[in-house]
């Protein structure tokens, strides 16, 4: 009979098949059951409408992070076009959602493998390049994602955008912060679960392999090309997703978020968070939002005291600074991010008293 | 016809800007190898900075202009000291990353002061420097960049060729390990070098200022605008820069001029696709070989 294990106070694998295990220690099993539970069971009945809605952007944009972080994380592409990326999951929902009149069901995995194809075709450059220059051909696709997206107006509906039908499930209908927090986490827990076991897979080593060293990984039998598209197609389908889950949910799209600027925050969450490590995404997710949230609160109630009479005080270049400011502070002084902070964390805890 | 040279002489001036904006670019990715998502904003700030000598301390034209020079020359020198020093040696995305966030940054600080309105400079450029013959039409403001251009061109020329720093420049732009070893200061040209790019960028920011009026938005995308133009003319080339600029410049102001308008932004970008698929290191930059 396997025996409990809570706490190793070393390295005492003896096998392969233990290294790779999910969870560590019981002990991981148990509270990630929990939090599953409380997530599902708690949080929409103690949340406020307002902070239930903030709590389903952190589910949508943890997708799209999740997705950028096997790409930039696990890989080493460095992609600055996961913003477009996610605006063609939220239209190519639309489009098959109107034009086609497909339901929820199968219109968000069928906009994730739309934008996995766009992704590709973006991720070609790959073949040949790398490091810097891979990352300006994403920058380009970004300033090509958006351009099409706001003229291609047959297909888009250029500036007017897309009004999304209300979802339904097995002739349930989905309206409402809270059955969408249903669906929207029930979805990303499916695609935590899914990053988790690829990276136990041959390919998700293999992204591993080609980040660490991608000579290495070549003359080790790996065909790099062929990775490194399969992880663009991975990534933007995560972003696809998000991205449809996110024109569901707002109901109307229209291509003025999918900018730049939103590219960069995703990177800003998985810097943030920890590059490589897939808590990492999640906590970069609600670092940013919450950051987000918590600058608008802000600016508002400062506008609101009146204190600064005649001082044009707007939301926007606040937020652009101190998020910048937040990429440049975590860059020099915690480069592996909010996942190293806990793991630093949990670890003086475990090893208290003797933290040596 | 008149078109045609019309939109010829906009696209070659407006090439010559983009290749003085992307000197400095080239210049900092030639010693140290840093691509610098915030070139566009260090740009702006020159511009800016111009701006409240100019109007709002009311300095001459000329001393306005020096103190701007300086000023950019020191705040690449504070970047270089302050936020990149740190970071010599580490992975590609943090200093990516890093200067995307020293972007955000300097944008959103920019935007707090200036905010998102347009400013003018008054108008200080003589008359008499337009060329106006018959069908051929210039306007000062893009001979000055011309000019303005093209000295700047020639001093870094004789600088990288005779002065001794200019010397100690390329040998770590070659090998860094090797000027290290023969006794040049690393650290020092990489300093020197983040300062002069800044420089250069504040001078391009008050010539696209004089040309398209000064708002942080639009003078921050010139720092986007800037990758096409290194892509094509090769990373690590200054005289390409120059040259990727001119072929940029004509092919936007072409497309903007007979397809249509709006296109004109994207032209650039679907060229640098093309470019990095077919001719990835551009017409003058040094090509990577790797093989396995």
């Amino acid at each position: 009979m396997k025996t409990l294990r809570f706490r190793p106070c070393g390295n005492f694998k003896v096998q392969y098949r233990e290294e790779l295990t999910v969870f560590d220690t019981d002990f991981g099993r148990l509270w990630s059951a929990v939090g599953i539970v409380v997530l599902f069971a708690v949080v929409p009945w103690i949340a406020t409408p307002y902070l239930l809605y903030v709590v389903n952007l952190i589910g949508i944009s943890a997708i799209a992070a999740l997705g950028l972080n096997i790409l930039v994380g696990y890989t080493g592409l460095i992609s600055l076009g996961h913003g477009a990326f996610f605006g063609v999951g939220a239209y190519s929902a639309g489009i098959l959602a109107v034009t086609y009149g497909i339901p929820f069901l199968a219109v968000v995995p069928l906009a994730g493998l739309v934008t996995a194809v766009v992704g590709m075709v973006f991720g070609i450059p790959s073949g040949r390049l790398k490091g810097l220059y891979l990352t300006i051909a994403t920058l380009a696709g970004q300033f090509i994602i958006e351009y099409v997206l706001v003229h291609w107006e047959s297909v888009t509906g250029g500036t007017m955008g897309i009004t999304l039908p209300a979802p339904s499930i097995f002739g349930v209908a989905i309206a409402g912060d809270l059955s969408f927090f249903y669906v929207i986490y029930a979805t990303a827990v499916v695609m935590v679960f899914g990053a988790v076991n690829l990276m136990r897979t041959r390919y998700g080593r293999a992204f591993v392999a080609i980040r660490d060293n991608d000579r290495a990984a070549e003359g080790m039998g790996i065909p790099i090309f062929r990775y490194k598209l399969l992880s663009f197609a991975v990534s933007s389908f995560y972003a696809g997703v998000a991205g449809a889950l996110w024109g569901y949910y707002m109901i109307s799209i229209t291509a003025e978020p999918f900018t730049l600027g939103l590219s960069v925050e995703y990177i800003a969450m998985i810097v943030i968070g920890g590059l490589g490590s897939i808590p990492g995404a999640i906590f970069g997710t609600v670092f940013i939002t919450l950051l987000n949230e918590g600058l608008r609160w802000a600016t508002d109630t400062i506008m609101n005291m009146g204190g600064l009479a005649g001082v044009e005080l707007t939301m926007a270049p606040l937020r652009e600074f101190v998020f910048g400011l937040a990429i440049v502070l975590f860059i020099l002084f915690e480069p592996r991010g909010l996942a190293e902070v806990w793991r630093i964390v949990r670890s003086s805890f475990k090893l208290w008293p003797f933290s040596y | 016809m008149d078109f045609f040279i019309q939109l010829l002489i906009n696209g070659i001036s407006i090439g010559f800007l983009y290749g003085l904006s992307a000197m400095g670019f080239v210049m900092i990715f030639k010693s140290s190898s840093v691509l610098n998502f915030a070139h566009g904003e260090i740009l702006a700030f020159g511009a800016f900075l111009f701006l409240a000598l100019v109007t709002w301390a009311q300095l001459p034209i000329w001393l306005g202009f020096l103190v701007t020079l300086a000023g950019s020359f020191v705040l690449g020198f504070v970047i270089e000291r302050i936020f990149l020093r740190p970071l010599i040696g580490e992975l590609l995305i943090y200093v990516i990353m890093l200067t995307v966030g020293l972007a955000a940054m300097f944008k959103g600080g920019m935007l707090l002061v200036w905010g998102g309105n347009l400013y003018t400079y008054p108008d200080f450029l003589p008359e008499g420097l337009g060329i106006n013959w018959g069908i051929v039409q210039v306007p000062p403001v893009y001979v000055a960049a011309v000019i303005i251009g093209s000295l700047f061109l020639l001093m870094f020329g004789l600088f990288f060729k005779f002065s001794s720093q200019g010397i100690y420049m390329r040998s770590v732009a070659d090998n860094q390990t090797a000027a290290l070893s023969l006794g040049v200061h690393v650290r020092r040209v990489f300093a020197l070098s983040w300062a002069i790019a800044a420089m250069v960028a504040g001078i391009s920011g008050i010539v696209l200022g004089i040309i398209n009026g000064i708002t942080v938005h639009e003078l921050s995308s010139v720092g986007l605008k800037v990758f096409p133009v290194v892509i094509l003319g090769g990373l690590d080339s200054i005289g390409g820069a120059i040259i990727g600029g001119l072929i940029i410049g004509l092919l936007e102001t072409f497309t903007g001029g007979y397809l249509s308008p709006s296109l004109r932004d994207v032209v650039p970008y679907i060229a640098l696709v093309f470019i990095l698929l077919v001719k990835p290191y551009g017409l003058f930059g040094l090509a990577e070989i790797e093989r396995v």
